[in-house]
């Protein structure tokens, strides 16, 4: 991407995020800044329990912040009410599960076409839209295949498609191949690394695996709340 | 973005989701459902009694009628008319004449001794004394088997619901009547009124058998129009020679009933009611059970954009599909297992056995399957509201 450096599409701006457990309160994330310009195919590294979740789901508009501002293409999220976030999200956002999140009773291409639900297509434009996706995922084959039927690589094939379909300005992969073995994960890896670089699609991923985020155009490493560039030894 | 129809299109596609998943769930489910059929077959059978009794009564009195007892009587056990009342009300004006001769039929009204069927145990059962009017002032009468009532003769004939009910009520038996046996020579219907309940005779060989003289207890009176009525009751009432009460027939039955139908539905209320109390609780436990299995998946559709208020309407719309099921279950057990039943009671006014057939109506049934919705959205609202309060992120990470 010419403009990858000017246009910042992710701006995490001093944030702060506090857990009450009862009585205690659990600081993850403090003052952290991050900004992921356009284009970017970034890797979230971290020691387990470390806020890399929270932090996706933050950008992801799933939480808000105790503290600080999150802005996604210069929109700041803590102005939206709960119902024009989930808006938001539909519009913006596509997530990839760990563990797929796929819903076990509709088959591959319904499970694909769940997204569309929330826009104005019609059936034929849902269905044009869920074939490509399907298409460009190499899973043609299986879409009236449910769930259960797939392999795990399968699965987070459709959670892919799922998360394309709509075309949105960022995807947000938690631990996509944290779930599988290592040639099933290469295969979501290389997937990942296309839609990047064919389509210019926003990535972050966040991950364990170095084999992981060695695809990624750059790395970040969450330790005690605060963002480095350098794994902490 | 989020109109209403996409609003409604999120709506039912996570109840979709709900409803495919229940064979994964179906215990739960099954015990929900057969829990609001069960209330709704008790509420709508034990309604159905009362509705079967207050039809019986119904059907009973016509506007055309007028029931003329003395003055101050509630009930024909308690009345008496002498000859002479009864043809000063004859000639009343507004009765209405065949050939000539007054539709104005005098009862005489005895309660003897019957051992039921069912039980064996003596019940009270009603006997009528009947002259020729009293075939005319009647809807519907019709001998089923047997024989008409030839008059002067010491023998009875029988309503078809009394004859279902008691001992020796068949063509052939014999009804004790004081210190005599008295032959039964038919069977009557009469459109499903009181009057099958009962045993007629000539009324002449009653007053005989019973010492009554030249005495009858109620006239029962054909107007020319229901219109004609409170001309009728005035002229009665007006008249210094007679000392009667006037009402019409209809009303008459109508508050014979209203005592038992009141006890019944009570009752059949406290019942469902108690039963609809538990049934909430089985759909309490099945929606927070179908929420909490189906956590992750409500978390993901929540994530990808489906809004908390459609998260709700749809869990509240599963809810409702599972109540209606009980609902219709229940109806349908009930109108299989109540619906014309037939069974007989104490007509506490006339202090004698009414017999009748439950009644499930449209009435009822709807009734049952309005409470079978009740339950639904009060047991599917709790866990609805928890369902869509959940955080997105807690949800997620909980495997
Ligand atoms: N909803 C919540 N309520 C309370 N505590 C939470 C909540 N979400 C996260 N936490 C806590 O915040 C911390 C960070 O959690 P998070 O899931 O972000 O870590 P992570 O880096 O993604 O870990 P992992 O690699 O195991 O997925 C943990 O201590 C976790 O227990
Ligand atoms: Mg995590």
């Amino acid at each position: 991407m010419s403009n990858a450096n000017s246009e910042i599409l992710v701006d995490v701006d001093g944030v702060e995020m506090v857990f009450r457990r009862g009585a205690e309160e659990i600081h993850v994330l403090k003052d952290l800044h991050l900004k992921v310009p356009k284009g970017e195919f970034l890797a979230l590294m971290g020691p387990s329990g470390s806020g890399k979740s929270t932090l996706l789901n933050l950008i992801g508009g799933l939480d808000r912040p105790t503290r600080g501002k999150v802005r996604i293409g210069g929109e700041p999220l803590e102005g939206l009410s709960d119902r024009r976030l989930a808006d938001w999200r539909a519009r913006h956002i596509g997530f990839v599960f760990q563990l797929y999140n796929l819903v076990p009773v509709l088959s591959a291409e319904r499970n694909v076409e769940l997204p569309l639900l929330l826009t104005h297509l019609t059936k034929a434009q849902r269905q044009k839209h869920v074939a490509a996706a399907l298409n460009m995922v190499g899973l043609s084959q299986r879409a009236r295949h449910f769930p259960r039927t797939l392999s795990g690589g399968e699965q987070q094939r459709v959670g892919i498609a799922r998360a394309i379909v709509t075309d949105p300005t960022l995807l947000l992969c938690d631990e996509p191949t944290g779930d599988l073995d290592r040639k099933a994960g290469d295969e979501i890896l290389d997937l990942l690394q296309a839609l990047n670089r064919e389509q210019g699609k926003t990535i972050i991923m966040v991950t364990h695996d170095p084999h992981a985020s060695a695809r990624a155009s750059r790395t970040v490493y969450l330790n005690k709340g605060q963002l480095a560039s350098e794994p902490l030894q | 973005m989020a109109g209403p129809i996409n609003w409604l299109s999120q709506v039912i596609s996570i109840t979709k989701f709900g409803l495919l998943g229940i064979p994964g769930r179906i215990g739960s489910v099954a015990a929900a459902v057969c829990g609001i059929a069960g209330v709704v077959t008790v509420l709508v059978g034990v309604l159905s009694i009362g509705a079967g009794f207050r039809r019986a009564l119904e059907v009973s009195g016509s506007p055309d009628n007028a029931v003329v007892l003395r003055s101050g009587a509630d009930s024909e056990m308690v009345s008496g008319l002498s000859r002479e009342d009864v043809n000063l009300i004859s000639e009343a004006p507004g009765v209405r004449r065949d050939n000539g001769s007054p539709l104005a039929s005098p009862e005489l009204f005895v309660i003897i001794n019957l051992p039921t069927r069912a039980t064996g145990m003596d019940a009270n059962v009603p006997m009528r004394g009947v002259e020729k009017a009293a075939f005319q002032v009647r809807d519907h009468f019709k001998i089923e088997s047997g024989r008409a009532l030839e008059w002067g003769k010491n023998e009875v004939i029988v309503g078809a619901g009394a004859s279902g009910q008691f001992a020796g009520l068949h063509v052939g038996g014999k009804v004790p009547v004081g210190r005599f046996e008295w032959p039964v020579v038919g069977i009557f219907s009469a459109g499903g009124s009181t009057a099958e309940s009962e045993i007629w005779t000539d009324a002449r060989v009653l007053q005989a058998a019973y010492d009554r003289g030249d005495s009858y207890q109620s006239v029962q009176a054909r107007l020319e129009s229901p219109a004609k009525f409170q001309a009728f009751k005035d002229e009665l009432t007006t008249n210094p020679r007679l000392n009667v009460k006037v009402v019409r027939q209809n009303d008459y039955y109508a508050e014979q009933s209203t005592a038992v139908t009141k006890l019944i539905n009570t009752l059949g209320f406290l019942v469902a009611l108690l039963m609809a109390f538990g049934a909430v609780f089985g759909a309490l436990n099945t929606m927070y059970t179908s929420v909490s299995v189906r956590k992750r998946e409500i978390a993901t559709l929540r994530a990808l954009g489906f809004g908390a208020s459609a998260v709700i309407a749809s869990v509240m719309l599963e809810s409702l599909a599972l109540a209606l099921g009980g609902g219709l279950l229940g109806g349908g057990l009930a109108y299989g297992a109540f619906n014309g039943f037939h069974t007989s009671t104490m007509n506490w006014q006339s202090f004698s056995q009414v017999t009748f057939a439950f009644q499930v109506t449209p009435e009822l049934l709807t009734q049952g399957i309005v409470w079978a919705a009740l339950i639904g959205l009060l047991g599917g609202l709790f866990p609805a509201l928890r369902a869509s309060r959940v955080s997105i992120s807690a949800a997620l990470r909980d495997l």
